[in-house]
């Protein structure tokens, strides 16, 4: 972040549940206000336990959570006044969808008329209007997931925390609902930090990806900036689908040789890797295509693989002995078994250690 | 689940809960145990070495297992009857099958005496109808004590195995039939093994309660001596020293029993199906569907004559009923006596207001232990889970013995005070006695609920208060109504630890049951069972009422 205090530091959180191994280990994320933020990462990952640390439900072994430049890191969570959705939702199953909604206004002695109008307002936010009457137990999972968004928005948090909101939902509601989500946030104004596996969910919702790998956390960017330029094997592995190759890097090139052919590429150097030697290129599927027969740039393979993906079509090309590339293209008419021949449609090639 | 808020403000709540637990639940046990070792082991050898001890301690196991065997006998196909089979007359049978568990302890002994004694309906009734001289049997002895459990406790079997049946995951049967199983081989190989710990729990509850059973054997043990009667009888004769050992004894083996309770129990998760339906089959023969109905008629029957029968009696003219089969004079006398005869009223009055006192004192302690047992992580969590569990295990007259050892003098520095011969040794007793019925149906409940509720409150900005009074007590209350409930029943009708602890002054019901008994005034008895009974209801009522109050108050906030 350039410039102005962030809105929300986390300044190298830490946290142990055993002697061995830090399931959060010195992480630092920086969050505008405003800004919508996913944390990102495989199961087990400590992306959870970071937003628990956020939110003061989990103490952190060490480092600190700043919000607007003052240490929050052992206010109570009922004293830090963030907003959370849980994944699963967590709303009271005695109250009603409006008492739900207003329970955060009871909590600040808000009085009864004005928390109703309130929460029915918080409600129409996300277009359940008139459902404050409703049992708990009515809501289908995605009006449930929008009654905990309003819950924790009505209180005009600072921050809104969201814990895998959109992991409870089926496919196709997904979809509709974190486009709602973006929406209703970006309305807002609200600043964010929301918890996922799921990168597309990530991807589609928030302004910027943090990865996490074992408590570590290892890029942090916009979704194409993680694609595009990896930091490391591991991001590059994690986000989107690819195809890792050895090649010798030189300054600005690198080149790989794959079968028989070896080829010059432009390459876009993560950070650290030293300018010269050995090097692994990220060959992103997308960036492939197919190339007239011998042609001067491309590698020559077998399709191993057609596979149907809607718009595109996806194949695996063997062009060396243990090397497959993955391909999407708009090509239909190429089949298994079938000698083509594979370029590099779009460079540089992102290269990591 | 947080282990922020845990950090300092869970010790403002475990520590006087476990204080009171230490003091009430461990130190009287605790000194019964040192009690039994004040003069080295020669109370232990005396204990060994004497023949009546070691006949109490043989006739104990042995009415114990026989006990296990007949509630097994009869709750074990009555479970598999009520939900695998459908015929006429289920419902009634369903609704009549826990009827004996809701029968105060002393009452279904009476209730027994009059049908099944020596003078009692059936028997008279079985002998003229066989113009037999004598009674064809006698209520008395093991047989009896045995028959009496059977009728109470085969309920544990019966709740447990059915619960099992219920949550069985009918696929798993349809999975074996359809893999060829015949029905035998099913039950053998797949309905049985999976009921096993539900089966083993049972069983290890009926020897708890056997074990500890003081009613039948005081009543109907004739000659016979057990455990719990040795105890009192000990202590009545003031030999305290063996009584302790006794005591030691009895609750050490009921204390195994519950280990190993615990442990089936643990094992039981594997049977907790995804989907669980029983489905009745309707029987095939027609020999067995005409069958059928008329055993669940003789058993609805047999299931409600004790209550019609206390009924009954408390309507008969006290010393009229002498040689005949059923009493000959009926009369309202009974219950105008105890309307007006403010005498008869003290007891009742007693009962109720110790009631009231223990229940409302487990509802405080039992929910904060609960709560902390659910949704707080702290150290000593396993210490208060034993505390909580251990007067389950240990039988009434233990209890009591504890409490009447502890509770005899006023001594800062032993942190004791001076109930026994007060009023409040009793409501004392009744208290320790609920902690389990209580905390473990909170604990029931408070697990259903969400923990991240308590975390979305909090985050929220609800201070703990509030946390508490709308988020974690509504969680709570389910359990919290109903585990008071049975604490209500079982303190109003208790009748083994009072008979070590009362006092004139503030005898229960279940005493003048006794005495009134003693003076053959069976009339009165059986009047004040009635009134037993209908206390019982009253409970079982304002818990209903309780429940359903709380949930229109919610309803009307809504609007």
């Amino acid at each position: 972040m350039s410039g102005a205090t962030p809105h929300l530091a986390l300044d190298r959180l830490t946290r142990r549940f055993s002697e061995a191994r830090a399931a959060v280990d010195a992480v630092s994320l920086e969050i505008a206000a405003g800004e919508l933020v996913a944390l990102i990462g495989a199961s087990g990952s400590g992306k959870t336990t970071t937003l628990r640390m956020v939110a003061g439900y989990e103490a952190p072994d060490a480092g600190a959570v700043v919000l607007d430049g003052r240490d929050i890191t052992s206010l109570p969570p009922q004293r830090r006044q963030f907003g959370m959705v849980f994944q699963h939702y967590a709303l009271f199953p005695h109250l009603t969808v409006g008492q739900n909604v207003a329970f955060g206004l009871e909590a600040r002695g808000v009085t009864r008329t004005e928390r109703m109008s309130r929460a029915a307002e918080a409600l129409a936010g996300v277009g359940l209007a008139g459902a404050a009457g409703r049992p708990i137990q009515s809501l289908s999972g995605g009006e449930q997931q929008r009654v905990a968004l309003a819950r924790a928005l009505v209180i005009e948090p600072p921050v809104l925390l969201l814990d895998e909101p959109l992991s409870n939902l089926d496919p196709t509601l997904r979809r509709s609902t974190r486009e709602e989500l973006r929406a209703t946030l970006r309305r807002l104004g609200v600043t964010a930090l929301f918890v996922t596996h799921d990168q597309e969910d990530a991807f589609a919702v928030a302004d910027r990806v943090a990865l996490l790998a074992e408590g570590r956390l290892l890029q942090v960017g916009t979704a194409e900036l993680l694609y595009d330029r990896p930091a490391n094997r591991e991001v590059a592995a994690f986000i989107g689908r690819s195809t890792l190759v050895a090649g010798t890097l030189d300054g600005d090139r690198i080149t790989v040789q794959l079968g028989g052919a070896s080829r010059s590429l432009r390459a876009a150097v993560a950070p650290g890797v030293p300018s010269r030697g050995v090097a692994t290129a990220v060959l992103r599927p997308d960036a492939l295509a197919f190339s007239p027969p011998d042609g001067r740039d491309a590698w020559t393979g077998v399709v191993q693989e057609r596979r149907f993906a809607g718009a595109l079509l996806a194949y695996r090309v063997r062009v060396a002995g243990d090397v497959d590339l993955e391909l999407h293209s708009t090509v239909r008419d190429v089949q298994p078994g079938d000698t083509v021949w594979v370029r590099v449609a779009r460079e540089p090639v992102a290269v990591v250690a | 689940m947080s282990s922020r808020a845990g950090a300092k403000g869970t010790w403002l709540f475990v520590l006087p809960v476990l204080v009171v637990l230490l003091w009430t639940v461990v130190y009287p046990n605790a000194s019964i145990i040192v009690g039994s070792f004040e003069h080295g082991l020669r109370s232990w050898r005396e204990f060994a070495s004497s023949p009546t001890d070691r006949e109490a301690l043989r006739t104990t196991l042995v009415i114990s297992i026989g006990s296990v065997i007949a509630s097994v006998a009869v709750g074990l196909p009555l479970a598999f009857l009520l939900t695998r089979v459908e015929f006429r007359g289920r419902r009634l049978l369903s609704a009549v099958a826990t009827l004996p568990a809701a029968l105060p302890p002393l009452v279904g002994v009476v209730a027994f005496l009059f049908l099944y004694g020596e003078s009692g309906v059936v028997t008279r009734g079985v002998q003229a109808l066989l113009g037999l001289d004598h009674a064809p049997w006698t209520l008395n002895g093991a047989g009896a004590i045995i028959f009496v459990h059977a009728y109470t406790m085969y309920v544990y079997v019966f709740l447990f195995v059915s619960a099992g049946l219920e949550r069985l995951d009918s696929s798993l049967d349809e999975a074996a039939s359809g893999l060829g199983a015949s029905r035998s081989l099913r039950l053998r190989r797949v309905t049985l093994p999976l009921l096993t710990p539900a089966i083993a729990g049972s069983m290890l509850l009926v020897f708890m309660s056997a074990l500890g059973s003081f009613s039948a054997p005081y009543i109907f043990g004739g000659g016979l001596r057990v455990l719990s009667t040795q105890i009192v009888a000990s202590k009545l004769n003031g030999a305290m020293d063996l009584a302790y050992v006794e005591t030691t004894v009895l609750a050490v083996g009921a204390i195994a029993a519950l280990i190993l309770l615990r442990w089936f129990e643990r094992r039981r998760t594997y049977a907790v199906s995804s989907k669980g339906s029983a489905v009745r089959s309707r029987l095939q023969s027609s020999t067995a569907r005409a069958l059928a109905p008329m055993l669940g008629a003789v058993l609805v029957v047999i299931l409600v004559l004790p209550h019609a029968m206390v009924i009954l009696v408390s309507f008969a003219r006290d010393g009229a009923w002498t040689t005949q089969v059923l009493p000959p004079e009926y009369t309202l006398d009974n219950f105008r006596r105890l309307a007006t005869d403010t005498d008869l009223w003290v007891p009742i009055w007693n009962s109720v207001s110790m009631t009231a006192i223990a229940t409302a004192l487990d509802i405080v302690v039992c929910f904060l232990a609960a709560y902390l047992l659910v949704l707080r992580r702290f150290r000593v969590r396993w210490l208060l889970a034993i505390l909580v569990a251990l007067p389950w295990a240990i039988p009434g007259t233990a209890i009591a013995i504890g409490l009447a050892s502890t509770f005899d003098r006023n001594s800062l520095l032993g942190a004791r005070v001076l109930l026994v011969g007060t009023f409040w040794i009793l409501p004392l007793a009744y208290f320790v006695r609920g902690i389990p019925l209580v905390s473990s149906a909170t604990e029931g409940s408070l697990r259903q609920m969400d923990p991240s509720l308590e975390d979305a409150a909090r985050g929220l900005g609800a201070s703990w208060w509030l946390t508490m009074r709308r988020v974690v007590l509504p969680a709570a209350r389910p359990g919290l109504v109903a585990g008071a409930m049975l604490a209500g029943i079982t303190a109003v009708g208790e009748f083994v630890a009072s008979i070590v602890l009362f006092t004139h002054a503030n005898r229960p019901i279940s005493m003048e049951i006794l005495s009134q008994l003693r003076n053959f005034a069976f009339g009165t008895a059986a009047a004040f069972s009635v009134v037993l009974i209908a206390l019982v209801l009253a409970i079982t009522l304002i818990a209903r009422w309780a429940e359903g109050r709380w949930t229109r108050a919610e309803a009307v906030v809504i609007q």
